[in-house]
């Protein structure tokens, strides 16, 4: 079947055999797009956020079909290497990454988390981002990332 | 090409040509250009490039541009070694940094600087490439002095020009050697920069691969694809050792985009076009295997770890007649054992592999560490020359050690030998929980005398740790399933930091080396010196304890190594540590306290010292590290800013490990598949992370990888002792551990 997204800002139409696959393989196999990662499949780890309609969404287990005319932004959406968006130049600034497996997912859930509270403390962010999972135990810079980012937009 | 793949056909289904199935699968196969990620693919026209460690051509080219490439065996696991290769190149060369790539980990290309593990990177990789990049120097010097028509002593260089240090005309290297091979022998003893005329070395540099990653621009080793590539995903055993009796995939055939099976043995994978359909295949295929229970009661892990066969004994450490002086009369004795649990490495994620065959010649892409390693065991699996075999390392999340990524490119070598296709093998969360080879379960008997003023007479520890055959390798899981050559895997678990830096008059320390051991064991970040040093240093507290003396004090009454003092000094400054600091006094449910513990890593490099504080809930038992004061010397820093960064990465992940984390498993297979059965440290519970770095540019750089790890489960039980007076002796530190310490006070 045909379905039609509406990815960082641009329509698409993409063909999925099966409309129970989850979004995140139309992200990155059918748009080829490298920010949203695999992580778990099972909405546990983050890695996999997108905005959908402005709210941080576990691509790995949301259906396809159940974003079809909602809005989606990816890491992609939100700026690129020459121009990036202020969470994005604020990891840069932090030196907030190990791997980056997991960035992806802070980035999106810390977007999503700054557009309902502007100046959140050190304990509401790591509560927003308490179901977002790193590895490496970037944790403290993520922190602070996040911290910077809210400062400068403020 | 046609071939027909599977070793049998399906138990329930026709026997039928693989590639007839679905009938759309394409097998003409063409060379197209890979289709993202020009950094990790290699021109394959150019002549082979020596990869010899001895030459200087093995691990630096310069092009007419004077465009630096490092050739590095080492690979950047997330570390920012990337980085720092290039720093030190840079540096060495006098070229600006921007100048500089750095190429990892392809056997093609890149010289054997051997696995990427034991924080050795740096103090062994980087110094290779620094040598070459001194003799590089000094030979661009020359030759641009006698190009410049000057004396070679009256010659410098500055960004990359080669030019008179009274001024003047210079040459550039560009022009100097222009994409022509140096040729030369890396001189061991070519002069190095002075670190007092460093720029590069030593500064905060900005990694190179963040701007990429926080965008969504950076090619993982998940996003690598190559052209007309299959998706598989490998149907595991429903017990570890499992035989596979029989298989039947026609459900699978009427999902769009399926594509088929291989099966060898106990290997079993299914195909599909794309990666949903290679998924929905896997849930979707019916299999029968044998039972299999041949795991112990992991209620009576310890028990069988003490009863296992021991394959023979090992002094690692014998200073005089420790048994003698444990028998001391009127001697105050201290006793205890510890046991470490089995960890999984957790990368976020699961490990990913690309493989393909043109010309009888297999190429694989890989986040291994060991891609020089990898290779040779592939060959052996698939009974090819090594030379024919080439695997190219490309970045994947995290591994910590030795994790899936090997097993998921012998996978995806195995699958494209049998279909003749490019074939991409992603694991699910619940192969890489399930099936990545584990930190080995690791258990400790310690026992001491002191005298009534203090001193301690004698200290004797023995380790049950498994045995290591030759093989340093740990073997292919895709080779065990599919019953094709393999090594004998190596146990991971490591001797190292279990002889102790303290000057006592007997000390004998002894391993047991087990025969075996119930999983495949692997090196996790700090393997064997985590276990050792939480063993020794909470040990070290008992006996300060014993003796009534401050735990600083301690430790510093009985090292003879200055470098250590001060490192301890630096330490007690950084957290304001008071001597002998009683427990403070419970307020409500919650008592606080702190722990030391210090490590100088292996006995010969990297010294560590932390304190941690700690606040634990005395009716939950849970425990919160709040603070992580951590002193480091590892020689000259490189970057300080990456070295920070794998300080806190290594504080943080180790947190998590000795509270949290244990494998849990059945008598058939593991249990804790994925992060709900599996947690980890979440961010409400990372504590904050204080760092004094002990700078030395004149001393060997040593590594930092795994070294502050290895004090942190010790710090944390000694600071739960000095909340609670209760000794943790069991890692993880889980609130049901603690309660029951409590309540044996």
């Amino acid at each position: 079947m045909k379905i039609s997204l509406n990815v960082n800002g641009k329509s698409v139409t993409i063909t999925a055999a099966d409309p129970h696959m989850p979004l995140l393989y139309a992200l990155r196999d059918d748009l080829g797009l490298h920010g949203p990662r695999f992580g778990c499949g099972l909405g546990q780890c983050g890695a996999c956020t997108v905005l959908v309609d402005g709210s941080a969404v576990r691509s790995c287990v949301t259906p396809v079909a159940t974003v079809d005319s909602k809005k989606i932004v990816t890491l992609e959406g939100l700026g690129s290497a020459g121009k990036p968006h202020p969470l994005q130049q604020a990891f840069i600034d932090e030196q907030a990454v190990q791997c980056g497996y997991c960035i992806n997912g802070m980035i999106m859930q810390a977007a999503a988390l700054l557009q309902t509270n502007k100046k959140p403390t050190d304990q509401e962010i790591k509560a927003g981002l308490a179901e977002n999972l790193c590895r490496c135990g970037t944790h403290l810079r993520i922190v602070r990332a996040i911290k910077r980012a809210s400062e400068i937009a403020a | 090409m046609t071939r027909h793949i599977s070793e049998e056909g399906p138990t329930s289904a026709p026997r039928r040509d693989f590639f007839k199935t679905g009938g759309a699968l394409v097998v003409t196969y063409s060379l197209g250009a890979c289709t993202s990620g020009p950094r990790v693919v290699a021109d394959q026209v150019a002549p082979p490039k020596t990869v010899a460690l001895d030459q200087v051509d093995g691990f630096l080219a310069i092009d007419a541009k004077g465009r630096v490439t490092v050739y590095s065996g080492k690979v950047d696991l997330g570390t920012g070694i990337q980085t720092a290769m290039a720093q030190i190149a840079a540096e060495e060369l006098s070229v600006p940094l921007d100048r500089v790539t750095v190429i990892q980990g392809d056997t093609l290309l890149t010289p054997d600087q051997g696995v990427t593990f034991g924080s050795q990177s740096i103090q062994n990789g980087g110094m290779q490439i620094r040598q070459a990049a001194a003799t590089a120097r000094q030979a661009l010097l020359a030759e641009g002095a006698a190009k410049l028509g000057v004396e070679r002593g009256t010659v410098g260089v500055r960004d990359g020009v080669v030019a008179p240090k009274a001024g003047g005309k210079g040459i550039d290297y560009g022009t100097l050697i222009g994409g022509g091979d140096f040729r030369l022998t890396v001189d061991p003893k070519a002069t190095l920069k002075d670190p007092k005329d460093y720029t590069i070395v030593g500064k905060p540099i900005a990694r190179i691969d963040i701007p990429d990653k926080v965008t969504g621009r950076f090619t993982y080793m998940h996003d690598f694809k190559r052209k007309g590539m299959l998706h598989a995903r490998v149907v595991r055993p429903k017990a570890m050792e499992s035989t596979l009796q029989s298989w039947n995939d026609s459900d699978c055939r009427k999902l769009p985009d399926y594509v088929g099976v291989v099966k060898k043995g106990n290997f079993l994978a299914v195909l599909g076009h794309t990666e949903w359909a290679a998924i929905a295949a896997s849930r979707t295929i019916e299999t029968t295997w044998s039972d299999w229970a041949g795991l112990p009661d992991q209620s009576k892990l310890w028990e069988y770890v003490r009863s296992t066969k021991v394959s023979k004994d090992e002094d690692l450490q014998k200073v005089g007649d420790a048994a003698e002086a444990l028998k001391t009369a009127n001697a105050k004795t201290v006793t205890a054992s510890y046991n470490f649990a089995i960890h999984t490495h957790g990368s976020i994620g699961p490990s990913c592999a690309v493989a393909e065959i043109v010309n009888g010649e297999l190429t694989c892409w890989s986040a291994s560490q060991q891609t020089h390693l990898l290779r040779k065991q592939i060959a052996k699996m698939l009974s090819m020359r090594p030379d024919d075999v080439r695997c190219i390392y490309v970045e994947g999340a995290g591994c910590y050690g030795r994790n899936g990524h090997e097993d998921a490119a012998a996978d995806a070598a195995l699958i494209a030998r049998e279909t003749g296709l490019p074939v991409r093998v992603q694991w699910m969360r619940e192969d890489e929980h399930g099936w990545d080879p584990k930190g080995p379960p690791t258990l400790f008997d310690y026992q001491a005398a002191l005298d009534d003023k203090g001193n301690v007479l004698g200290w004797q520890s023995e380790v049950f740790i498994p045995d290591r055959p030759k093989d340093l390798a740990v073997a292919l899981l895709t080779a065990e399933l599919a019953n094709l050559p393999h090594e004998e895997s190596h146990p991971g678990n490591i001797q190292g930091s279990l002889a102790i830096p303290y000057t006592f008059p007997n000390i004998r320390v002894i391993a047991h080396w087990l025969a075996e051991t119930p999983f495949r064991p692997s090196w996790i970040r700090t393997p064997g010196r985590l276990q050792n040093t939480f063993a020794n240093e909470s040990f070290v507290d008992e006996v300060a304890a014993a003796a009534g003396v401050d735990p600083l004090e301690f430790r510093l009454k009985n090292l003879n190594d200055p470098r250590g003092a001060e490192l301890l000094e630096a330490l007690a400054e950084l957290a304001t540590w008071k001597p002998r600091a009683a427990q403070v006094a419970a307020s409500g449910d919650v008592a606080r306290g702190r722990g030391l513990a210090y490590v100088k890593y292996d006995l010969v490099r990297t010294y560590v010292g932390a304190i941690a504080d700690v606040e634990v809930n005395l009716k939950t038992g849970k425990v919160l590290v709040t603070k992580f004061y951590v002193a480091h010397d590892c020689g000259q820093i490189i970057n300080p800013d990456g070295l920070r960064n794998q300080i806190e990465g290594n504080v943080v992940q180790t947190v998590s490990r000795t509270l949290i984390e244990e494998l849990t498993f059945d008598r058939s297979r593991v249990t804790s598949v994925d992060w709900a059965s599996y947690p980890i440290l979440k961010f409400p519970e990372v504590p904050d992370v204080a760092v004094k770095l002990i700078d030395r540019p004149n001393e060997k750089p040593w590594g930092a990888g795994e070294p502050t790890s290895a004090v942190v489960p010790a710090a944390i039980a000694n600071a739960i002792y000095n909340a609670t007076g209760a000794r943790m002796r069991s890692v993880p530190f889980t609130p049901a551990k603690v309660q029951a310490a409590i309540k044996l006070m």
